[in-house]
């Protein structure tokens, strides 16, 4: 049964139509990179499945069960309703966005304390396994002002996975990272790739969407234009578009 | 003109200058706790995205902060209890105005502050299932208030000078009791100087201990 329906999503932030009716199922363990061109409503399509913008029509089920209750033509959506479902939906943010004033500790137990209400000990037993989970085990007392840039998206990562979401969303992780500093984020959600995690992942690392994705969509002006397997969209793309964004992409490739 | 300083007649008053001083302290802190305590909740309303909490708010905010102080407390004192069946403390009218007016001053501070975080701080607040409050409580207001807090330093030394608007309604404070001391021995140049003095000593510090923060802040950043 799929963790993740999406049904008709459509977004418009004034007259702009950014979403105009994205269909799309999830699989358990499927980890599904989203490409497309900036403005093709990539961002937008992973901030509506965790409710970070609210869709302006359309219906989401997490888990068999559809989000939001409809009155009349429109769906409301409660606070806490979307609370809950933004913790089985984990989110990892391009810009990192840790809270500067909680060490790295601090920031993956955060969640645990203030939102499950778990002990301290006890979140902060949760928080030291995720951090060893990515590598930062001897960073645990450092505040992010005093990260690097990796450092910073890997602890993010943990923060995330301490909520014991289902699904996990990954909004260009390494799009703010120096190239040298790509590689240590990318090995991390490589490794949450082997364990059976389910994920999308918006990016513009195309190798790295073909060795780990088990499927690729395109988007384009705010529907799916094309999807496949990975070899299917980025070896041998049908539609002219998405041949003309890899193509793009390869430019200085070599 | 030659002014002999006779700062004795003053001296031998100063059983009433310290009763003067405990009553601004006394004043003062009323004024700190209820005033930025009001802001803080006015200053949540005005940064509300519901309008019927939003427009109080921000009524609130213009009608303090464009009458005057001394106004105020003079209608809370002389006119509140002609409207209404009881009757109000120099005390209770002193603090009110100076109360409120520092509310609406420190209300757009906070309002400024919590707007200075950045997004993604809500974001990440929210992303891992935090309510609005939680958000606030745990992620923006610790980070507003570090930024904030030079400005409401700046806000408690002008609320602490404005305690000695309470003289108008004869509230015994320091400058009332100085007006006090000049009347009895004729030497209003000593007493409102000792006054004067005595404000710099109390409040000198003070503006030292923000420029410390301020600087400590700009390190931390």
């Amino acid at each position: 049964m799929s963790i993740l329906r999406v049904r008709a999503l459509t977004k418009r932030f004034g007259a702009n139509e950014v979403l105009r009716g994205i269909d799309v199922d999830v699989a358990r363990g499927e980890r599904i990179a989203i490409l497309g061109v900036s403005g093709s409503g990539k961002s937008t399509l992973l901030r509506c499945l965790n409710f970070m913008e609210l869709p302006t029509s359309g219906r989401v089920e997490i888990d068999g069960k559809p989000i939001g209750s409809e009155r009349g033509k429109s769906i409301v959506y409660r606070e806490n309703e979307l609370a809950a479902v933004r913790q089985k939906a984990g989110m990892v943010f391009q810009q990192f966005n840790l809270f500067p004033h909680m060490t790295a500790i601090g920031n993956v137990m955060e969640g645990l304390i203030t939102v499950r209400r778990q002990s301290k000990p006890e979140a902060r037993a949760r928080a030291e396994r995720e951090l060893a989970r990515v590598g930062l085990a001897d960073k645990a007392e450092t505040y992010p002002a005093h990260l690097s840039g990796g450092q910073k998206q890997r602890v993010a990562i943990a923060r995330a996975l301490a909520m014991d979401p289902e699904v996990l969303l990954f909004d260009e992780p390494t799009s703010a990272l120096d190239p040298e500093l790509v590689g240590e984020v990318l090995t991390v959600i490589r490794s949450l790739a082997e364990e059976g995690r389910t994920m999308l992942l918006v990016t513009h690392e195309l190798g790295f969407a073909y060795h780990v994705a088990t499927r690729v969509i395109f988007l384009s002006d705010g529907l799916i234009h094309e999807q496949g397997t990975p070899d299917e969209i980025l070896k041998n793309p049908k539609a002219e578009r998405t041949r003309a964004f890899l193509a793009s992409h390869r430019q200085f490739s070599f | 003109m030659g002014q002999a300083w006779d700062f004795a007649s003053v001296f031998a008053n100063r059983d009433a200058l310290i009763a003067g001083a405990i009553g601004s302290l006394r004043l003062f802190a009323i004024c700190l706790v209820l005033g930025l305590g009001m802001g803080l909740v006015v200053g949540l309303g005005r940064y509300a995205r519901t309008l019927w909490i939003n427009i109080p708010a921000a009524i609130f905010v213009e009608f303090f902060r464009n009458t005057p102080v001394l106004v105020q407390i003079l209608w809370f004192y002389f006119a509140l209890p002609i409207l209404m069946p009881f009757e109000i403390s120099p005390l209770s009218a002193a603090a009110l105005g100076i109360s409120l007016n520092t509310a609406a001053f420190s209300a757009d501070i906070y309002r400024g502050g919590i707007q200075s975080i950045e997004r993604g701080q809500w974001d990440a607040a929210r992303a891992i299932g935090m309510s609005w409050g939680q958000a606030m409580r745990r992620i923006i207001l610790p980070q507003a208030l570090k930024r904030m807090t030079p400005a409401l330093t700046n806000r408690a030394i002008e609320a602490f000078k404005m305690t000695t608007l309470a003289s108008a309604v004869a509230y015994v404070e320091l400058l009332q009791q100085g007006k006090l001391i000049a009347s009895l021995n004729f030497n209003p140049i000593e007493a409102y100087t000792a006054i004067a003095v005595i404000f710099f000593v109390i409040l000198w510090p003070l503006v030292q201990l923000t420029y410390a923060l301020e600087r400590r802040l700009k390190r931390s950043e």
